[in-house]
């Protein structure tokens, strides 16, 4: 189905989440055992579905283009292994790392619409979001209001997304939800619905920037929802846990989850990403460790 | 001139009316003299049935009935039978009772019926528990009734057995249908005129007369009783009892005719355990 | 939209390790603290029920072994037990849970070898709960009285013991610590296809160095049990089986003055309203009846479902069963381990052919099963009414019944329309809805908004057919006292 066919409408109900019986759910996940040629597998799949990310005050072109590089050339001892999936930064930075990152398969993401807090009108955001995608982005990684949100003006936050998704264009949309300040996963799954209704591309746990960021239990309330929704349109969304996924076994885990929640068809890039600067190494000295049958010291793996 | 007494016909209670029993049947009361005293109804095992009807259809409003209510209809009874102090004297006396005995009878059955009454807005409180469940679950026990009891009443009391047994039994929710002693039935029937004035509801307080020998194959093989309390400790009773009891898992309770005890009435309660989910979100600490 | 990734992600075998497992080719009776051979040298094979191996030869106790076991009980309880201190019973029963736990893995492994259950479940669930409960009772030996306000408690004295195949150690917590906490002494058989945790546990209580004779553990079948069941110097009867069974039991000591308590069978209602936490209704599902193989005497095995949500619940619940996954008990990501014996898989097939002749919609997950091995892939059955035989009886396999309802009268009334009565489950966001729910099912536990969660804390018991009498908590005291 073509996403456009599908009227973009809020929902007249949302579904409720009981917490504990979510997080039954994940520690039924968490129990997976993933041993041998399933683990090396899941491993490599993680490593191509992160978003490198950068999103500091003190980014400059130096330090992107380092990340870029990183990004294309994770571990070059050990063989086979895959690019990132994109790098994520400041819409300043996007021109300097679609510069870098030219003719490879790495996407430019960017945030936008006043990252982190959102706190500025819709003119400004679309302007914002315009630049990023004149810059050249793949991707745009936009924030909701969630002040308008917890003051219930759920029409206003559905609207900026369908705004926003229109200046998009063709570059993909993630929405970012910042669950850590939602409090409930009865109101990130309300968050969630909301913004798939608007027929985005992904959602997104968090900006990173607030505690909590991505944990299971939300992630997988966000995947149910894309599931519903997939039910009801037949439109897939992306799904992006963001901050917070610092290990290879918190990879897998999340993998799984998608795995079992919305099935193989979703463990692609295209599909799921992780937002995440640390992850990649913790994943590289995994696969090193399976790869050479020890365990491995950090000061191996270049930090970019 | 002589009086001519105007003699009382005792029939059976069942659902809140006074029918005979179905069977036609009946048996004489005789007196220490041989004389007799009254014709008693000598009930059948369709008596018996309807009287499990009837309880079972009073079963659920009356354990949904406030506690408060329900202590307040045992308290009726207990004003009743006092105001009727006299014609239960009589009765006693009538079946072999001295009149002293007859009197110490009495108050104590009132005196019982005020002492179960007072229990029924409280056993609850101290036969639950909150139990400290070792997952994010609020959980609780509490007793609630078992439902239609099938009561053989003491055979060697008339009136403080009988009231003994009704009594913890329907403080705790529950219905019943009461098979009253067949040497010494004649308060049972007029108890259960007590009952009717007492506002509680027909079907609650079934009362049959008749032949234990006869009657308690058909209590412990009724598969709608769902506990039958006895009391007499002969041994072949009992394991007929406890034997027919198994077609329906039915509970078997011995209780003997002994002092006011609030466990009488955990005897007829099943224990009912809840759980249910506490969600844990936001800051640690609860609130400290 | 389809998959660009050609490739499947699979999970590669976990096998849990059985090198640490010390297992004997032959287990005698653990009587009077020594094992014991039996008069008559009969033996029978415990097997895994998941390579159909032999595990173990096992002693049948017969009458006279019986006796045997029953007199070193009472000995025990006349020249030990009752003169022990309370909280000296209470630090023997701390040691207990102690040595279960340092050991856990070890009665996880066996537990799933000679059961079938998922390692996940033995090591999660049944292991730690069975410590639990042992630490649990441990308190209550010295604190007895205040259980019981304005009484004196007394033990009962020996109390046989006869527990099923479903959850052979926690059953085997669930009897032996209230018994010993409450000052009595045991004699406990085991289930004849899982004796081996209990004879495992029969080691602790030699190596905490329980007097002999406080606790015996005789294994064997049927026979064995009636042995018990009508030994004249037994006070107390504990069983937990078949509503079948319990009822010969009521029969065969309804001449005697022994005290009983029976835990039976079970037809859970579980209730799934419309405003229901949908997602972790299904999770409750799945728990509810496909935890342990369904062999759970209070799985959810009725689903009653609001007609106006049928669909997308249905629909939900078929795609999380084909999350799960059947197959070896040691591997740790097993979700669905073996049936217990073949017998229980014959009857399990015969309950589906049932379903199907009488015209319910069977949906099964096609997951592959071990060539060797009973085996019985999640199963549900729709458009189920209550005069199906699938919504009627206990099969006590994986395999749910679905009906609908429209309101809440029908289902409460649907729900109890059932001579069983041991555990129901509702599914609601409404807090008003539940209570007026949970109050008026028939059932001893009735779980809310979540299924199957066990605590030695709470209580654990049914009404009408699902036996009488309560295991766990404070409740759980008075099967094995006089009060």
């Amino acid at each position: 189905m073509i996403k456009n066919q599908v009227k973009q409408e809020l929902p007249l109900y949302y579904p409720r989440v009981d917490q504990v019986g979510v997080e039954d759910r994940i520690a039924r996940i968490t129990s997976r055992s993933i041993k041998n040629e399933s683990k090396m597998q899941g491993l490599k799949l993680a490593l191509s579905m992160i978003d490198l990310t950068t999103l500091e005050g003190a980014d400059t072109v130096g330090k992107v283009k380092q990340l870029c590089y990183k990004a294309l050339h994770l571990h070059d001892s050990i063989e086979g292994l895959p690019a990132t999936a994109a790098v994520c930064v400041y819409p300043t930075m996007v021109k300097t790392a679609k510069k870098a990152l030219q003719g490879s398969s790495v996407k430019v993401a960017s945030v936008a619409t006043a990252f982190p807090a959102g706190q500025a009108p819709l003119k400004v955001k679309i302007d914002d979001t315009k630049f990023a995608v004149s810059e050249g982005a793949d991707e745009v990684d936009m924030v909701i209001s969630r002040g308008k949100f917890l003051q219930g003006e759920y029409n206003y936050v559905f609207d900026e997304i369908c705004a926003i998704k229109e200046v998009c264009g063709i570059a993909r949309l993630k929405v970012i939800l910042e669950t850590g300040e939602l409090g409930t996963l009865d109101r990130v799954r309300k968050a969630s619905d909301i913004a798939l209704h608007a027929n985005v591309d992904f959602i997104k746990t968090s900006t990173g920037k607030i505690s909590p960021a991505a944990t299971m239990p939300v992630t997988y309330v966000m995947l149910e929802a894309i599931r519903d929704y997939y039910q009801k349109t037949g439109i897939m969304t992306g799904m992006k846990p963001a901050g917070g996924i610092s290990t290879a076994k918190q990879a897998l885990h999340y993998l799984i989850m998608v795995k079992e929640v919305l099935g193989e068809e979703w463990l692609t890039p295209q599909w799921f990403r992780f937002g995440a600067s640390r992850l990649a190494n913790d994943i590289l000295m995994q696969i090193a460790k399976q790869t050479f049958g020890c365990y491995q010291n950090k000061d191996y793996f270049s930090n970019d | 001139m002589k009086r001519v007494e105007v003699l009382k016909t005792y029939k059976i209670f069942i659902g809140g009316a006074f029918p005979r029993t179905e069977s036609g049947r009946y048996y004489p009361l005789l007196n220490k003299q041989g004389k007799t005293i009254a014709n008693i109804c000598l009930s059948s095992k369709k008596d018996l049935r309807n009287a499990v009807v009837a309880a079972r259809n009073a079963c659920a409003g009356w354990a949904a009935k406030t506690a408060y209510n329900r202590s307040q209809i045992l308290y009726r009874m207990a004003e009743m039978l006092e105001t009727r102090k006299a014609q239960f004297a009589d009765e006693l006396l009538k079946q072999g009772f001295a009149k002293q005995q007859a009197e110490k009878e009495i108050i104590a059955s009132i005196d019982r019926l005020i002492y179960y009454a007072g229990w029924c807005d409280k056993y609850m409180q101290i036969y639950s528990s909150v139990n400290p469940v070792a997952t994010s679950h609020f959980n609780f026990s509490l007793p609630e009734p078992m439902g239609v009891v099938g009561i053989l009443a003491p055979e060697n009391s008339s009136l403080l057995g009988l009231i003994s047994a009704i009594t913890p039994c329907v403080a705790g929710g529950n219905t019943c249908v009461v098979l009253a002693s067949y040497t010494l039935p004649l308060c049972a029937i007029s108890f259960a005129e007590v009952i009717q004035c007492s506002d509680v509801p027909a079907g609650v307080i079934n009362i049959l007369t008749g032949s234990k020998k006869e009657l308690l194959e058909h209590f412990s093989n009724h598969m709608d009783i769902n506990a039958v309390v006895y009391f007499d400790n002969k041994y072949e009773e009992l394991k007929k009892l406890k034997t027919q009891a198994a077609l329906n898992v039915k509970r078997i309770v011995t209780q003997t005719l002994n002092d006011e005890d609030p466990y009488k009435i955990l005897d007829l309660q099943e224990i009912k355990t809840t759980w249910h989910p506490i969600e844990n979100i936001g800051s640690g600490g609860g609130g400290y | 939209m389809t998959n660009k990734n050609n490739t499947h992600w699979n999970l590669s075998p976990a096998p849990e390790s059985t090198t640490h497992i010390r297992l004997q080719k032959q287990y005698e009776l653990f009587i009077d603290g020594k094992w014991q051979k039996p008069q008559k040298p009969v033996y029978f094979d415990t097997i895994s029920p998941s390579t159909e191996q032999v595990l173990a030869k096992v002693a049948e106790a017969g009458e006279a072994d019986v006796d045997k076991a029953v007199k070193a009980a009472r000995n025990a309880y006349n020249k030990y037990w009752k003169k022990l201190a309370p909280k000296e019973k209470g630090k023997y029963l701390y040691r207990i849970a102690r040595m279960i736990q340092e050991r856990a893995r070890e009665f996880a492994v066996i537990e799933s070898m000679d059961g079938g259950k998922p390692i996940r479940e033995s090591r999660d669930i049944d292991v730690p709960l069975a410590a639990a409960h042992f630490f649990y009772y441990a308190g209550w030996a010295d604190k007895l009285d205040y259980a019981f306000p304005n009484r004196k408690p007394q033990p009962l004295g020996v109390a046989g013991q006869i527990i099923p195949w479903n959850f052979p150690l926690l059953m085997a917590a669930w009897k032996i610590a209230p018994a010993l906490a409450c000052g009595n002494t045991v004699v406990l058989k085991p289930a004849e296809t899982t004796p081996l945790t209990a004879l495992k546990l029969a080691e602790i209580i030699s190596e905490a160095d329980l007097p002999p004779g406080v606790v015996n553990i005789i294994t064997g079948a049927g026979k064995t049990g009636a042995a018990i069941v009508n030994h004249s110097d037994i006070d107390k009867i504990a069983f937990t089986g078949s509503t079948e069974v319990g009822k010969i039991i009521q029969r065969a000591i309804a001449g005697t003055n022994k005290k009983i308590t029976l835990e039976l069978g079970g037809k859970a209602a579980n209730i799934v309203f419309d405003d229901a936490p949908l997602d972790q209704a299904v999770e409750g599902i799945i728990n509810g009846i496909y935890f342990n193989q369904g062999h759970v005497c209070c799985a959810g095995s009725r689903l009653f479902v609001q007609e106006s949500i049928c669909d997308i619940l249905v629909k939900k619940l078929k795609h999380r069963m084909k999350a799960l996954i059947v197959g070896d008990p040691l591997d740790k990501n097993t979700d669905i381990g073996a049936i217990n014996s073949k017998a229980q898989l014959n009857t399990i097939n015969n309950y589906i052919a049932w379903g199907k002749k009488e015209g319910a919609e069977m949906f099964q997950t096609n997951c592959k099963l071990p060539e060797k091995g009973f085996w019985c892939p999640p199963t549900l059955f729709l458009n189920v009414s209550q005069s199906h035989k699938i919504a009627q009886e206990e099969i006590f396999g994986p395999v749910l019944a679905v009906q609908t309802f429209r309101t809440e009268t029908e289902v409460i009334e649907k729900a109890n329309n059932t001579p069983y009565g041991l555990s129901a489950g509702v599914w609601t966001d409404k807090g008003s809805k539940i209570f007026n729910m949970t109050r008026k099912l028939r059932a001893g536990v009735v779980w809310a908004n979540t299924y199957n969660k066990f605590d030695p804390t709470s209580p654990f018991g049914g009404y009408k057919e699902s036996g009488f009498g309560r295991e766990g908590g404070l409740h759980g005291l008075s099967a094995y006292l006089t009060v």
